[in-house]
Formats: C-alpha cells, structure tokens, sequence
C-alpha cells in the first residue's frame, strides 16, 4: 500500500503514522519554522513559532500527528505574519542585542527574524534584569538571552541523564534555573561535554573560548537562511 | 520548629513520595513561614529529586513564598468586583496600619500586605485571606480590628469567630439545591442499576460538564471506562478560580455529600478505585470540614471497600490543595498540579480520560457536574433532561455578584434569560453583564434576551453586573492584569503577549494610548487567541475586545488625538535634568506642541 500523505501548502507530503507534521516536511525537505523542537528531544510545543493551519484551524507542527490527507498551511502571509510577532515577543521579551553577542549569525532566532523581515522589535522592550552565571569554567549561562524554550532542560534531563536545568517562575517571571545547592552552575554536575552545552538555540548558553572561532559574516546563517536548512535536520557543526 | 525536622515531618506525612510535593511545601511552609533555598534544597534531598523540581514549584504558586513574608500574610482579593465594593481603599488602609508598601514586609517580620487574584466571595464584598484562612465582608472598622489583632500578634485562633463567618447566599433552588437527600441514597440507586444501567442514566440524561467548557459527562466517563489498564482515577476540579465564581464554594459548603458521592459514582461507572478533590488554596477553610465529610462517608461505608456491601466497588477520596494558581482550574494542568509540579496544560491529545494522573485514564469533573450525578442516580436521567434546553438539560446555578441588590446563588433550568437572572437580582438597569469570568463574554441590553446555555452564552457559573455608572475600559484593564499575573508562561504567546496587552492598557489608562496602541491590542488579541497552547490564552483578550466593540466611548474618551505617543513620557524624562540645572520655567519644558 502506498504511503499516506497530507498536503502542505497544496504540496503532497508521505508521513508514517505517528509522525508530527513538522517531522513529515523537514523529511520530505519542507522548511517549517521552529525553536522549542529539536529531532534529539521529545516535542515541546511551547514556542509556537511551528503554528500552522491544519484543516482550517491553528496547531503547533511539532506535536500535531499529521493525518491523511489534510490540508495544511505552512508558508502564508497571515501565518508568516504571526511568526514575525512571535519572533519580536521573544525579542522584547529579554535582551537580544545582536551586534555584541557571541551567537550572532548562528543564532536561530536571529535567524528567524531575518527570514520573517523584523525591522523592528516593534513592541516596547521589557529589558529584564536577569542574573548572569560565569561561574562554570568552561560555559557561560547568560539568562537575558533565554527564550524558555527548554531546550537545555530536555536535553539534560533526557540526553545527558543529569536534569541539571529547569523553569521556575510563573508566566513573565519565567526564568532558567540550575540544579545545585546554591544555584551556581559551576556547583552542578554540568560539563561541557554535555548535550545540553551545545544546544541552546541562542545565546544563552554559551561555550567559553570558542564563541569567535568561526569569524562573524562565515557562520550558518551568514551564509544560508534558516528556511535553506530543512533537510540537514540538525544544528550546523559550527554553530554548536 | 528547625527547618531540617519541618522538612522531615512533611516528607514522612506524605511518605517521601514526589507527586506530593506541593502538599510537602505546603506543610513545610505552614511551619516554618516560608521556604528558604536550604529547605528546598533539604526537601529535594529527601524526596531524591532535582532541587529545580522543587524550585520551580516553589516559584510557581503564588502562595508559597521563596523570600520570608510577614508571620501574618494579608491578602486582598483583587477582582474588579471588590474593587467595585472599595477593596482598594480597605487595602490601603491597611498598608498605612503597618506603614509598609504592598508586598513588602514589615521590618519586625509581622506582616505582608498584599493583592491576590478572586478569591470566590464576590458575594460578600471585599475580602482577604489571613494566612490563608478566608475573611469575607471587610469594612474599615473590620480592617482596623484585624490590624490592631495582628498588631498584638494574637493567633488566628483567637480572633472574633464573626469575622470568619461565610453565608452560603442562596437565593434560587431548583431541582439540585431544592430536593431533598438522604445521603447515601445515589449509591445505593447507582448499585441497584449496576455500573452499565448507570452510565445509561447519565447517557440520557444529556449531563454536560458545567465547568464552563460542556463536554458530554458520559462520553468521557464511557472513554475513560473503556481505555486499557485497571488503575484509573477521578478528579473532582474545586480549583473554582474564575474571577466571579463562587457556586462550587456553596456547593462544597452545605452539599459536600452530593459531590463526594458523585465522585464515588464516577468512580463506580469507570471502575475507578482512588479519587482527589483538588480544592484551591483560597478554600483552605474548608478544608476541615471536608475532611470531616470524607471520614464520615468512610464510617457510614459510603466510602472505602466495597461501598453499600457491593463487592468490588472501592473508592475513596483525597483531598489535594492547590496554592493560588487559576491555571490549574483548567484539567490537564490540574492533573499536572497533582502530580506535585508547577500546573502547566499538557500538549492534547492524549485527553486526560485516556493519559491523565501519572499517565492513567483520569476523569476531571466539575464540582457541580458531580454533585448533578448523584442527582441523576437518583432520579434517573430522563427526568434531569426535562428541564433546561436540548443542548443544555438540567439545571445551572449561577454566582451572581456585582451591582444587585441580592448578590448569592441562583439556580435556573439551562436556558434561564440573562434578563430574568437581572431582575431576580435586583439589577434593575445594569450597563453590562460579565457572563462566564474574564474568559466568559461581555454582555450588553440589546443582548439580555439571550439564553445561559452552551449552545447561546455558556458559563461556568459567574455573572458580575456592571451598574450605570462603571467604566467598562477599568474592568476590562482588571480583567488584563488578571490574565497577564495567571499566565503559565509555557507558550509564547499567553507568556509575553499577556503582559504586552496588560502594558497597552495600561498605557492607555495613563492617558498617553492612541489609536496605534487600540490597533496592537486587537491584532494581538487576535493573534494570543489562535496560536495560545491553552484556553487561558485563547480567552485572555476576550475583555479587551468584547469592551472596543461594544464600549467604545469607554476606550475612545482615553485615547489622545496624535496618531502615536512615545513609550516614555518624554518631559517628566528630562526632571532630572532640571533638577541639576535648577530651572523649571516654561521653556525647560516639552509640551504637546513641541
């Protein structure tokens, strides 16, 4: 029996059963925008830049279950507009000033902003006051850059085995904390060496002493949009 | 008490068992005031889980406290119809009592002062908590009376019993809150017909949940009796904290019975044998005597193994608190909450009648759904689906609050005219209704005629009258700080979007707002309610944009004429620079024509 599909943006697309709409376009080569996923971890669903229209109604791609034959729209202006809004909540939302931090050019949300044409952040900054970790020798955890996508959290918790890293704070108070007695990260069992040091899709955590060894201007998305990269299914070497 | 053996005791009481971790903080707090990082830390050791678990409970209740608060936490309810009533000028009164700002504690320790969202006592004017312990009616001579008894530190034991005092306001009984009931009576009817004669009750009787949302009762029992495994649970939902809601209050007050043994009842049809009441931190109160009522049905045998002599029909009850988070009214986050973590909504599908309670088949009903099923265990379902409308059978009760003469409960039929709810309660010629809470919808004169009915304007019971004389634009900038404060912050979109809405309004309170910012707040409602992970966020702008479109003047009367004002006022900007360069004339001034 032939594989079952579902259209995207009128585009037939195969998926096994089970599979999430976001896992069925990136294989069939399809871009859909994300933050929270990641294909190592467990879908999140907190981000929702993945929303797209199923059926006629609002979902979050990367944990929909696609379903034979829908009708599913990825790239429209209406929805590409919402993206552009997400992406300057999330801007607003903390301190991402481009031009001096170290992720620049590898940094996903950055790399959103461009693809959805933010010229502005256009809502009024919040511009918290969030603490700084430089304790750990060898990673910087620099909580104004955090979008709260749990990336870290999953990763520790399910990859490295450690659950070093957690959300605590209701709503706007949101903040990352991390699992030692004192809070510090240098007090934890973290290492560079774990996934969750690498996987942060911003700036906020950050890997001492390698942050310039690309040169800015030859990093990922210097040289390819975030939209180009459907297929890799993975984080470009550099910018890990 | 030292914190290391506060810690222990609460970790033995509840077994070392990690899905107890909110009752552990509680119990823990309640010793020791609040829960500093060396207790989180000492509970995580003993419980053998990440201190960030702990953490992240911790910070997301608003009733447990990471920083020390006063011996005695004050805590005004802050919906707008007690503002209405005048609780801010009572809270102020009170932060000049003790000379602190709010949140702030007093430099002694004694006291915090300090807002907090509904606490489900509409009907009696403002209200407070004291440590947690409900004091409804406030006056200034009451205000002045509980300051002078903090002020000689007497213990909550030992103030006027009249200060505690909660009618149950009934003004209107029908069938549920009308008929008399022996206690017992709907097990032995549900026993009699066997569990598939009972489902087949609830069947036809069209029973839908009356927590606002109106899923068909039977269908989620029959899914979740259905769904694989042996281990399932019920969930009776009492975290009643939509702003205006006080029904399941009453409920859970003087027809305790019916409710609990509804739930026995679901547990019986779903072959269920362990049940929690997930109460709201606001109704510790109650909590006492909810206990009393679960050991008594226990002693009667109405509760525990083999309920009325039936073999095989266990069930029993827990009672589980929750701390101030309106979050966890909603069922998935509600089962997360029980589950000792921050009451976050779970991504859907799975329902919870099929992946709930540590990943068990779990039904969450509505206090008022389940005391409707002992009803119609008694009376069979086809007399339930007499009254109300097709869609809506039965009856509904109503909180009503606000600008009326008889603030209480009433209970209709579904279908009850919104206009026959006003003039039972003396709301003669009211401006507005607020039907359903914050999330509910906003309804106006020409739209009085409508029907209390899931299939015209649902609820889940709240109904707060706006008088002649109310700004609607302050309701609704209540009703946005409302949902900006309750926000989980798990999607994008409720996290910060809520706050963005609430700065707008805020904004435009101040006078500085203008067309530019009405034209963000609707594409943002828009946006919130179409990409938001749950029903908070699907609802959180529906004040907003129910008062543009049916209160404009409200708004329009607050905006300026230019098409944009800064962010920043920019001539109080520059005082400082005034003050160094000491002038104040008029040219050290910016004004409106530059």
């Amino acid at each position: 029996m032939a594989e079952p599909t579902f259209n995207i943006d009128e585009v037939p697309v195969p998926f096994k059963p089970g599979q999430t709409i976001l896992e069925a376009a990136k294989a069939a080569g399809l871009f859909v925008p994300h933050l929270c996923h990641h294909p190592e971890l467990h879908p999140h669903g907190g981000c929702k830049l993945c929303t797209v229209i199923v059926n006629g109604r609002t979902q979050a791609a990367c944990t929909y279950k696609a379903v034979a034959d829908a009708e599913v729209d990825v790239d429209t202006p209406e929805l590409n507009s919402m993206r552009r809004s997400m992406v300057q909540l999330l801007f607003i939302e903390g301190n991402h000033f481009c031009p001096t931090c170290e992720k620049s050019g590898n940094c996903e949300l950055q790399a959103l902003a461009y693809e959805y044409e933010m010229m502005s952040p256009h809502f009024v900054e919040f511009f918290p006051n969030r603490e700084i970790d430089a304790s750990h020798p060898d990673v910087l955890l620099e909580r104004n850059r955090c979008i709260m996508c749990e990336r870290c959290v999953r990763a520790s918790r399910d990859i490295d085995n450690k659950s070093v890293f957690g959300i605590a704070g209701r709503g706007g108070k949101a903040t990352l904390i991390v699992n030692s007695p004192t809070g510090k990260l240098v007090d934890s069992n973290f290492a560079v060496t774990d996934r969750a040091a690498t996987i942060c899709p911003v700036g906020a955590i950050i890997v001492k002493r390698s942050a310039f060894t690309t040169p800015i201007g030859d990093r990922a998305y210097d040289r390819a949009p975030i939209s180009a990269e459907a297929e890799v299914c993975e984080i470009p070497e550099d910018a890990k | 008490m030292s914190s290391v053996n506060a810690v222990a005791a609460a970790v033995d009481h509840y077994r070392a068992d990690p899905y107890y971790l909110l009752q552990i903080l509680r119990m823990a707090q309640a010793e020791l005031g609040w829960i500093s990082r060396e207790t989180q830390n000492e509970i995580a050791e003993s419980l053998n889980i990440p201190v960030t678990q702990v953490t992240s409970v911790v910070e997301f209740y608003s009733f447990l406290y990471s920083r020390p608060r006063g011996a005695y936490r004050v805590l005004f309810s802050d919906n707008i119809t007690d503002r209405m009533a005048g609780s801010l000028d009572l809270f102020q009164r009170m932060l000049r009592h003790f000379g602190v700002k709010r949140a702030e504690t007093s430099t002694d320790g004694l006291v915090s002062v300090e807002l907090t969202s509904c606490t489900g006592l509409c009907d009696h004017g403002p209200s407070l908590l004291v440590n947690e312990i409900a004091i409804p009616s406030l006056t200034e001579q009451r205000v002045d009376a509980i300051a002078s008894l903090i002020k000689s530190r007497t213990p909550l034991g030992g103030w006027p019993a009249s200060f505690f005092k909660i009618d149950d306001n009934i003004r209107r009984t029908e069938t549920l809150l009308g008929t008399p009931y022996t206690p017992g009576s709907g097990l032995d009817a549900a026993i009699n017909r066997g569990r598939a004669g009972t489902q087949d009750e609830i069947k036809r009787s069209k029973l839908r949940g009356r927590g606002g949302a109106g899923f068909p009762n039977a269908t989620k029992l029959d899914t979740a009796r259905n769904a694989p495994g042996i281990e399932k649970y019920i969930v009776c939902n009492a975290d009643e904290g939509e702003p205006g809601t006080f029904k399941d209050r009453v409920l859970l007050t003087s027809y305790s019975a019916r409710v609990l043994e509804g739930m026995a009842i679901a547990g019986y049809v779903v072959g269920a044998t362990r049940g929690f009441l997930y109460l709201r931190g606001e109704y510790e109160y109650l909590r006492p005597k909810l206990q009393r009522d679960i050991e008594q049905m226990r002693a009667h045998g109405r509760l525990g193994p083999s309920i009325r002599g039936a073999a095989g029909f266990d069930f029993d009850i827990e009672i589980y608190m929750g701390a101030g988070a309106y979050i966890c009214g909603e069922g998935t986050a509600q089962v997360t909450s029980l589950e000792g973590k921050p009451g976050r909504p779970r991504v859907k599908p799975p329902s919870m009648v099929i992946r709930g309670y540590k990943d068990k088949p779990t039904v969450v009903d509505n206090v008022e759904t389940l005391a409707h099923l002992t009803e119609i265990a008694i009376e069979g379902g086809a007399s339930f689906a007499r009254r109300g409308t097709r869609g809506s059978t039965g009856t509904k009760l109503i909180s009503v609050s606000g600008d009326c003469e008889r603030p209480g409960v009433y209970e209709y039929p579904m279908g009850v005219s919104i206009g026959r709810v006003l003039q039972d309660c003396g709301a003669p010629s009211p401006l507005a209704v607020q039907v359903g809470g914050p999330s509910g919808m906003l309804v106006t004169p020409d739209e009085f005629s409508r029907k209390i009915a899931f299939e015209d304007v649902p609820t889940g019971g709240a109904f707060m009258v706006f008088g002649p004389d109310r700004d609607m634009f302050e309701v609704a900038r209540n009703f946005s700080h409302f949902f900006a404060h309750e926000s989980c912050g798990f999607c994008t979109p409720c996290r910060v979007g809520t706050k963005v809405q609430m700065a707008l309004m805020d904004k435009i309170a101040a006078g500085r707002g203008s067309r530019y910012e009405v034209n963000d707040l609707m594409r943002l409602a828009d946006f919130i309610r179409r990409t938001a992970h749950c029903g908070l966020g699907e609802t959180a702008s529906n004040p907003i944009r129910d008062t543009w479109n049916k209160f404009r003047p409200a708004f329009e009367r607050r905006l300026i004429a230019q098409d944009f004002a800064p962010e920043v006022d920019l001539d109080a900007a520059l005082e400082p620079t005034r003050k160094v360069a000491h002038r104040d004339d008029a040219a050290a001034h910016l004004t409106a024509e530059g």
